[in-house]
């Protein structure tokens, strides 16, 4: 109960700061919002299932670009063009999954790393189509989901808000079903799930399809939102950011995601304007947690404070 | 010209790539080999090397050769001993766990790659070659009367292509010859072999670690070195060598030397081929796909020969 409480209670605290936050604060918020979805996406993958990807740009893409070919080049409405970068994600992430799966550990760091690259290539290769690195911007027209139009910085805040709630409520549903926990089980030890009858590749197969798909809707939702598509999206930064985004917020926690991008978020921002080297201030933070809090920000929460956190 | 001339132009600025990777790829499959840490950070010690060489030809003075001479010598050395410390300040703390080392490598790549755009800048820089003859290459044509010699235009290397080719064999013999007939090789293949064994023999397994982290680091600093007059010095640089090290090291099977410089002869031959031929971005696809494609159905690589 006190667990449903504190995520229904995020969620209303988000929608009570639509009303509350300044301009520039509320646009950034509705932004981490939509990164926080992917985030949520990986976490399923790396956090709860325990196999780290280098190649969720691919699925972030294949949402982005599933969309955005979808209203450029065939003309179709926001809600179905939605729906086909959902289904892109879900193909490309299941293709992927039969291939890297496989493989373990490195290999299949190196695996995903590959053909994400591979994937970024090919957006480059086709930029008659794609535009390439320069992208291209969906036009404001297109971007009108049954008549609400999503780029008045007030709708894109709520349906920022729906989407990550969405995804927020999905994850913590999924990680407290049998299904969730015999991902939890897999990531502790997966010979010995092998060993009480379950079919191990079916459980992650799964997995890395939920989490394909959920940053396929993250990636469908920030074209939608911000109404541009850019290669940029698909290359490794865009793998390893949702890493980092897990680990500093706590993977395997439901709340770590959204805690983990909203802190990264500003950190980024403050110190980008001290100077525009901010990435070592990512690299710093990087190397700081690997060190000293393995756990993540709701990870050492869990430990210290509340143990039952999910 | 005709198809010839081409291919032959190709496979000499082909031999010229598969000699930088090969230096930089083994620096790779050794940290990998002994150490069984994969280094994401290792195209940013390339990039280092590029810079500190640049540095070092801008700051000294005189013939160009005396400062590309220094960079020879003192660039790895630098970027050796960089790698050594944060191998003791950071990969020993974390017990070399695989996963746990790859998060921390990408952190450092992002470190070193900022510091060198705050120090150094985001321009692309040229670095003088020592020497640099043009060499023209003769070529046969059927004329008119019979077999002669013509002198294509534009077929032709430099002293210094041909020069950087012989560096890196000889580098690369070095290299074996430490791995194979030197106590330290001795001390380092049986680190490989069996890290805790090794321990009960009294090996130090953590100076050995942070010694091959440091001549890995070194090989791929003096592979920069020598590309450096050919290419330029960039802080972005590191991307496309750490990319085509991993492709090298997988095809040729982790963590085995030989297998290793085959495989970047191979890719750097091929590679050099394919990219007069096609779009470079089209052989980067098929190279990457091959990478991804050989780990899954054969992740022993093409020449290994154990399980990986």
């Amino acid at each position: 109960m006190r667990v449903y409480a504190l995520h229904a209670g995020l969620i209303v605290l988000l929608f009570a700061l639509h009303f509350l936050l300044p301009a520039y604060h509320h646009g950034n918020l509705a932004r981490v919002m939509v990164l926080a979805s992917y985030a949520i996406g990986y976490n399923i993958l790396f956090g709860y299932t325990g196999l780290l990807s280098l190649g969720h740009a691919l699925f972030f893409a294949a949402g982005l670009y599933g969309m955005g070919l979808g209203i450029q080049h065939l003309g179709l409405a926001p809600a179905p063009a939605f729906l086909l970068g959902l289904v892109a994600g879900a193909v490309v992430s299941g293709g992927l999954a039969l291939l890297a799966l496989r493989t373990s550990g490195v290999a299949f760091m190196i695996v995903t790393l590959m053909f994400a690259q591979a994937g970024y290539l090919t957006l480059l290769y086709f930029g008659t189509y794609t535009r390439g690195d320069e992208g291209f911007v969906i036009a404001q027209a297109s971007r009108a989901l049954w008549g609400i139009d999503l780029s008045d910085p007030g709708n894109r805040y709520l349906a920022a808000l729906i989407l990550f709630g969405t995804c927020l409520l999905l994850s913590l549903w999924l990680v407290r079903t049998p299904f969730g926990r015999v991902l939890v089980a897999i990531r502790e030890n997966e010979e010995r799930v092998r060993m009480l009858g379950y079919d191990t590749f079916a459980h992650k197969l799964a997995a890395m399809v939920i989490s394909g798909t959920i940053a396929a809707a993250a990636g469908a939702g920030y074209g939608l939102l911000f109404g541009y598509a850019g290669a940029t999206f698909a290359s490794v930064q865009y793998s390893i950011f949702p890493l980092l985004w897990v680990l500093l917020g706590g993977a395997g926690t439901v709340l770590g995601p959204f805690v983990g991008t909203l802190f990264m978020f500003y950190l980024i921002d403050l110190s980008s304007g001290i100077t525009t080297a901010y990435m070592l201030i990512a690299g710093v933070v990087l190397v700081a947690l690997t060190l000293f809090a393995p756990q993540g920000l709701m990870g050492e929460v869990r430990r210290r404070l509340w143990k039952g956190l999910p | 010209m005709d198809l010839g001339p081409y291919l032959v132009l190709a496979t000499l600025e082909g031999a010229v790539t598969a000699a930088v990777l090969a230096l930089t790829a083994v620096g790779l499959s050794l940290v990998f080999g002994v150490m069984r840490v994969v280094n994401i950070a290792h195209g940013e010690f390339f990039m280092l090397g590029a810079v500190i060489a640049w540095a070092l030809a801008h700051g000294l003075s005189g013939h160009p050769a005396v400062g590309f001479g220094v960079a020879l010598v003192v660039a790895p050395l630098v970027v050796g001993a960089l790698a050594v410390a944060a191998d003791m300040t950071i990969l020993k703390r974390l017990d070399y766990d695989p996963e746990r080392t790859i998060v921390a490598t990408i952190g450092l790549l992002y470190i070193i790659q900022q510091l060198t755009l705050m120090g150094y800048g985001p321009d692309a820089r040229p670095v003088a070659a020592p020497f640099n003859t043009r060499l023209a290459i003769p070529w046969f044509e059927k004329g008119a009367e019979g077999w002669q010699m013509i002198w294509p235009w534009g077929l032709g290397t430099t002293s210094y292509k041909l020069a950087v080719i012989a560096a890196a064999v000889a580098v690369l013999c070095a290299v074996w010859a430490l791995m194979a007939r030197s106590r330290i090789g001795l001390v380092m293949r049986a680190t490989q072999s069996d890290r805790e064994m090794a321990l009960a023999f009294g090996i130090p397994v953590e100076r050995v670690y942070a010694l091959v982290f440091g001549l890995g680091a070194g090989l791929a600093a003096l592979a920069a070195v020598l590309i450096v007059p050919i290419q330029q010095a960039h802080y972005l640089m590191g991307a496309d060598p750490l990319l085509l090290s991993f492709v090298v090291v997988i095809i040729g099977g982790l963590g085995s030397l030989p297998g290793t410089v085959v495989a970047a002869v191979l890719i750097g031959l091929s590679d050099g081929i394919i990219s007069v031929f096609f779009s470079p971005t089209l052989a980067k696809i098929l190279a990457t796909l091959l990478v991804g494609l050989v780990l899954v159905f054969r992740p022993q690589g093409l020449f290994g020969k154990r399980g990986g």
